[in-house]
């Protein structure tokens, strides 16, 4: 009988510290799992950000460096420069890489630095409790918007990696999602995308990945996928927003 | 004969997998592990077809699949 499904090596023993039916966890395995596939595991440096997923550095077997929040791009960076044949990636929430790290994320962009980043949208603050982030839909009750996001005065949600899919510097653009099977299938090719985007030194590659906040959504965790896809799918941009011309021929 | 195996050190109890399984064999089982969610298990090993859905949508990576 062979194993067909099984822990990746990527990934340690330490069970995740999300909350139950939060699918940081499906991206978290899917990084694992293309890293191990790429056989890159010995030389890949993440950065892990401020956020539910700043105990990334216990679940990956590969190396990891902490940033402040909203630095991992510029940590990122630093780290490339020094050691270019490492592969680097980051890992933030929408929080860390669309507000507080937005200038990162621009600059990086336009600067083309070969790093990949993976940014985990669940339209919220997850660890702090549930307040509106930009990603936050028209209408969405967060804990700081209990009346629900009124764009006259708290502004409309971004598309992120549209905009920075807009910059010449930014090789790969996906925005993916992990609501069903075929769509996690998806995030995983996205993924393994950007990362030979990296390899191949063709500049900056983003995965957005569309994920769920059952805890702070107010929602159990099957509730919370089809929230996604009714509410969060149509909104945002989805499939590869930029797929440069180099990427095209790997 | 394909089996699926949920690791319970890992389960969170969060039922993706209950609602994904084509053959509905999945289910939230009566014990609980060490941090006291109650495990997903599997109730009929006989009828699993070894598809693998239900490790695919686990957060949590707790389900390993033989086939």
């Amino acid at each position: 009988m062979n194993k067909v499904f099984s822990r990746s090596k990527g990934l340690t023993d330490v069970p995740f510290t999300f909350c139950p039916g939060c699918t940081h966890g499906i991206i978290m395995r899917l990084i694992a799992e293309v890293l191990e596939e790429l056989d890159i595991l010995e030389e890949t440096i993440g950065v892990s950000p401020v956020g539910c997923a700043g105990f990334s550095q216990d679940f990956f077997t590969c190396d990891f460096v902490g940033a402040a929040h909203g630095r991992a791009q510029a940590v990122g960076t630093g780290i490339k420069r020094a050691l270019p044949h490492r592969t680097v990636f980051t890992y933030q929430g929408d929080g860390d890489i669309a507000a507080i790290g937005t200038q990162h994320a621009v600059h990086v962009a336009a600067r083309g630095e070969k790093i990949t980043s993976i940014m985990v949208n669940n339209a919220i603050y997850g660890m702090t409790g549930g307040q509106m982030a930009p990603t936050t839909l028209t209408n969405m009750k967060t804990s700081t918007s209990p009346f629900g996001r009124d764009p006259q005065t708290m502004g409309f949600p971004m598309d992120f990696p549209k905009l920075l899919a807009g910059i010449p510097g930014a090789a790969y653009v996906a925005s993916v999602s992990v609501d069903s099977p075929k769509n996690i299938k998806k995030t995983k090719d996205a993924i393994r995308k950007a990362f030979k985007v990296q390899q191949a030194g063709l500049g900056f590659s983003l995965v957005s990945v569309l994920s769920t906040c059952p805890t702070n959504w107010g929602l159990n965790p099957s509730e919370s996928l089809k929230w996604l896809r009714e509410n969060m799918m149509p909104i945002y941009e989805m499939g590869e927003l930029k797929v440069s011309e180099e990427v095209e021929k790997l | 004969m394909p089996k699926a195996i949920v690791i319970e050190k890992y389960c969170k109890s969060c039922s993706l997998c209950v609602e994904i399984c084509p053959k509905k064999i999945m289910a939230i089982s009566d014990h609980t592990n060490d941090k006291g969610y109650f495990v997903a298990t599997c109730i009929d090993q006989e009828q699993c077809i070894g598809c693998t859905l239900c490790a695919t949508v686990c957060p949590d990576v707790a389900i390993d699949v033989y086939k």
